[in-house]
């Protein structure tokens, strides 16, 4: 019975529970009822995968209502694996809030937090799942709005700016998105996904459908922050409280390289997008973004606003496997979705735990922390080498696959660019390790000797994330299998 | 006297150290039971590998896979003669050089000792897991665990300068590896589909010859611990660490995994014959010629031991890779046996810096003079050491040089032997005037040596031993040669 309902479990789940949750009076509660909900949503996402892992296709028809005329949800190992890495990651962010949402967070608007939190889950949950391109743009605006509102509630007064700038920046890139929609659905008359896919070949020269593409693509480049359509993320991911920087950075970008991945391989076809010069142009902005970003990742004083520019070079790692094109570069891309939601999410709950105990996020008054917190420190560490792609980490895995699949193509200037990327990676990283391991040497830089470690309740969660990174590195089984069976799908002529 | 099969043994000596690191840090607070487990360890590593080596000598070649990475890739480990050389050095090395820093960490009252005994436990098994090392992965992989764990090594005093070193050392030694070697081994990878050590290489009939010059490249200056120039400055840098650091590592077990690789390289994955049949390292030759005599040079003009001692590696290492390079069986010969014979000089030559630093607190030669007479045993053992680097009979150091030599004349790169015979030279020139000037000048005006003694006993028994190791080695350098033979000659 609920395995036939398994797709939109995964999506009611959060949804309903939401409004329970807002109501619910402000204490441990809320959280106690999202973590629940979030654990079996994770339990369900975990099945899901299992029964599409070896080439299955869950069709679920929304109402009963027979596709394409109603909303059909189409899982495979593409859509599960995405669903998993949400739900996941929301099931270790949310053990880890408690303590850190009640010193970030106002008492009175916990349970408005945690109904937000469910929204964003929700909404980026059935981004995940569905098959119908008007559906995904609800969604997409139900992650969104809840997350302009969970940004703002950050602690400094710079939280609302950052808000406000992300609300205008998603709203186009959202706006975008649904014109190109409205285009296709005009030129078609279908929103289904699959549907879609078999009309639009016959209407590969039409000028709307050219148009209804670049709409799409600049629409989503916006909400996965594609350099240089980025500038909302850094302050956003900077102001927000530290939970919904972890949950945000691990999860709202990958759905939309996702998205991204649906749409160019899906829906139009990547023999549609190499007669367009869409696929250069993202190995354009992904080369220079991968540099440019990596670079300014390293003069930032701020820990968190590294780590958010570090993301911006490495979604750019994402996408660059998108515009090769190829079934390497597609592999590499889910590959690295997966793996970069384990780092940052390791990364971003280590500098949360560091913040906990200082109160602040600039790197200056993190100096000798790593001797008081060494768990905390080890956790940035290999987070780090992860994130720099030292072998024996999931990292290798996905840069791995990246550079193979430029060598598959004899695109040496990109391989040069990866590998640059990971040698910046080693600078921006160890900014960070060195603050914490020396001791200040400078009499302005404050002396850390009073605190203590962080507390178990978040470092449970942070050392599942870097157990997982180690684990990834050396067991692929899930990741690159799952990817392998997913790209087998997106891309139906290759091999 | 071990019963185990070879696997189990191999296992042990890669975990057993890294137990030893778990059960350092648990016993933070009561030193003495600490320093015991690192000699337990210590000992019992150098047993296991003595029982390995005497089993390849027998003909044995264990091997085993732990598990696939990704299709195709797997972490594998597997014994064959140069990877059975390197690590019986290390292993031993590891067993002297911890009575050593016994007395070292102790008489120069170092702080944070766990931590400096749990990564070096850590540094030695992943050195041991890169001498047997199955396939590249798995030697990068250790590789680069080795780099990381020797950090807190380098960067053991926690000074500003120490903090600047460990980012030239991380700096070159990740940049050439993520940046030169890790490409090269992606490419081979594509190239061959498998990355697996083979007799005669992987790469021969599947790599355009044309193309095995910029591959081997690559490969010889990704591996930045070998020290090539103009990649070799990390290693001077390295020297602010606590002196058994620059003895066990920074003589022996991280720039002898560099030029372990390189060896590992030439003969599995290209194959020696595909070398010389392709010309690949026609013009690498060249740099590693450069770095032996430039590093002399430099190390003439450093008045400080340690820097001395560093640029005397760097000049020294570039001898194995100019073996490898060379590419014919005696040259390879000479290369494998420099690793271990180099090894147990410098590590001498280390040994009595550090015990000079904690006996009389001197770093510079200059401030040397008169010392020999004060601490007789360690200026001794120090002559000892730097004979066997020049490579004069009767010390071990004789061997490796002859056969390097040998292979020079076989192939008539009489070019290459003069640079060999002149940094002999250069090597009298910067090593004998230190023994000369402490046993023979007077002090500087105002220095009294009636306070200094010798170091601490447990110091001098292994600078005893590895100057003793120097000279039993020209008398029975066997176990080392045999070793050696069977790597160059495929057996």
């Amino acid at each position: 019975m609920i395995e036939n309902h398994l797709s939109l479990l995964l999506v009611a789940l959060p949804l309903l529970a939401a409004p329970i949750v807002a109501v619910l009076p402000n204490g441990r509660l809320p959280w106690a009822l999202s973590t629940l909900v979030s654990w079996s949503v994770c339990y369900l996402a975990a099945w899901q995968l299992m029964n599409v892992s070896s080439g299955q296709v869950i069709s679920y028809e929304l109402g009963g209502w027979a596709p394409p005329w109603g909303i059909e949800y189409r899982i495979d190992a593409a859509n599960a694996l995405v669903a998993l890495i949400v739900s996941g990651i929301a099931a270790l962010t949310l053990p880890y809030a408690l303590k850190s949402v009640i010193k970030e967070i106002p008492h009175h608007q916990h349970a408005l937090f945690y109904a937000a939190f469910m929204l964003c889950l929700t909404g980026l949950l059935g981004i995940a799942q569905t098959g119908d391109i008007f559906n995904l743009f609800v969604f997409l605006e139900i992650s969104s709005l809840s997350s302009y509102a969970l940004i703002s509630l950050g602690k400094q007064r710079q939280a609302l700016t950052a808000a406000y700038q992300y609300l205008i920046m998603g709203t186009i890139g959202a706006t975008f998105f649904i014109i190109g929609v409205g285009l296709l659905y005009a030129m078609t008359g279908t929103l289904n996904m699959v549907d879609l896919a078999q009309r639009l070949p016959e209407l590969y020269d039409h000028r709307t459908i050219h148009t209804a593409f670049a709409f799409i693509m600049v629409g989503f480049a916006l909400k996965l922050a594609l350099f240089p359509l980025h500038l909302w993320l850094p302050n956003a991911y900077t102001y927000a409280p530290t939970v919904v920087t972890i949950f945000l950075a691990a999860t709202a970008t990958k759905v939309a390289v996702y998205v991204m991945l649906r749409m160019v391989f899906t829906v139009f076809g990547f023999s549609f997008i190499e007669n367009t010069p869409t696929d250069e142009l993202f190995l354009l902005l992904c080369v220079t973004g991968i540099l440019s970003m990596s670079f300014y990742a390293i003069y930032q004083k701020d820990s968190k606003r590294l780590l958010a520019y570090s993301s911006v070079a490495q979604i750019a790692y994402m996408m660059l496997g998108i515009g090769l094109g190829s079934v390497l570069g597609v592999t590499a891309t889910l590959v690295h979705l997966f793996n970069h939601a384990l780092m940052k999410g390791a990364l971003f709950m280590a500098i949360g735990a560091l913040i906990y105990r200082v109160g602040s996020s600039r790197l200056e008054h993190f100096s000798g922390l790593g001797k008081q917190m060494p768990w905390t420190f080890a956790a940035i560490v290999i987070g780090g080498l992860s994130l720099i792609g030292v072998p024996g980490t999931a990292g290798f895995i996905s840069k791995w696959y990246l550079v193979l699949a430029a060598i598959e193509q004899q695109h040496w200037l990109i391989v040069g660019v990866i590998l640059m990327g990971s040698l910046l990676a080693v600078a921006y990283v160890w900014k960070m390790i060195e603050v914490l391991y020396f001791n200040a040497t400078d009499e302005r830089e404050q002396q850390n000797t009073a605190v203590k470690e962080a507390p178990l309740m978040m470092l449970i969660p942070m050392w599942v994330l870097v157990l997982a990174n180690i684990y990834f590195g050396f067991n692929t089984e899930l990741t690159v299998g799952t990817a392998e069976q997913a790209v087998k799908l997106l891309m139906p002529g290759a091999n | 006297m071990i019963s185990l099969a070879s696997e189990q043994l191999i296992i042990l000596a890669i975990v057993l150290p890294l137990l030893a690191a778990v059960l350092i840090v648990l016993a933070d607070k009561r030193p003495n039971l600490r320093e015991a487990i690192t000699l337990i360890s210590a000992s019992v590593v150098a047993l296991l590998v003595i029982t390995l080596a005497t089993r390849i000598n027998a003909g044995e070649s264990p091997g085993f896979d732990v598990f696939d990475v990704v299709p195709g890739i797997t972490v594998s480990f597997s014994i064959e003669p140069l990877g059975m050389l390197f690590a019986l050095v290390a292993g031993t090395l590891w067993l002297v050089t911890s009575i050593y820093a016994i007395g070292y960490m102790r008489g120069h009252h170092e702080k944070n000792q766990t931590r400096f005994y749990a990564a070096f436990a850590i540094a030695i098994s992943s050195t041991l897991a890169a001498a047997f090392s199955g396939n590249m992965f798995t030697l990068f992989l250790c590789y680069e665990i080795l780099t990381l764990s020797t950090y807190p090594l380098v960067t053991h005093a926690g000074t500003a300068e120490a903090k600047r070193s460990g980012r030239i050392y991380l700096g070159i030694l990740l940049g050439t590896s993520i940046g030169f070697q890790l490409l090269a081994i992606l490419i081979t990878w594509s190239v061959a589909g498998t990355l697996d050590f083979q007799q005669g290489g992987i790469l021969a009939g599947k790599l355009d010859p044309a193309y095995a010059g910029i591959l081997y490249a690559l490969f010889i200056f990704g591996v930045g611990k070998a020290a090539i120039m103009p990649f070799h400055k990390w290693l001077p840098a390295a020297m602010v660490a606590p002196t058994p650091v620059s003895a066990l590592l920074h003589a022996v077990a991280v720039v002898k995994t560099g030029v372990f690789t390189i060896l590992k390289v030439t003969l599995y994955i290209f194959g020696s014959d595909f070398i010389t049949s392709s010309g690949a390292s026609d013009w690498i030759i060249w740099f590693a010629a450069v770095t032996i005599l430039l590093a002399s040079l430099i190390a003439m003009t450093k008045d400080n031991l340690k820097a001395r001692l560093a640029y005397s590696t760097i000049s020294q290492l570039s001898y194995i890779v100019l073996g490898a390079l060379i590419a014919v069986e005696m040259s390879l010969v000479g290369a494998s046996m420099h690793i271990a014979m180099h090894a147990f000089a410098k590590i001498t030559l280390f040994f009595a810096a550090g015990a000079i630093l904690v006996a009389a607190h001197k770093k510079n030669i200059s401030d040397m003079g008169g010392l020999g007479r004060a601490m007789p045993f360690t200026f001794i053992a120090f002559t000892i050491g730097s004979l066997s680097i020049i490579g004069l009979p009767p010390f071990g150091g004789m061997w490796s040089k002859w056969y390097l030599a040998l292979g020079m004349v076989q192939t008539e790169q009489w070019i290459l032997l003069a640079v060999l015979m002149m940094s002999s030279l250069l090597n009298i020139a910067y090593l004998l005037p230190i023994s000369v000037r402490a046993f023979f000048a007077k002090p500087k005006e105002g220095v009294v040596y009636t306070e200094v003694k010798e170091a601490p006993l447990t110091m001098l028994i292994a600078i005893g031993l590895t100057s003793l190791a120097c000279i039993v080695l020209f008398f029975y350098p066997d176990p080392f040669y045999n070793l050696a033979v069977d790597a160059a000659t495929g057996r």
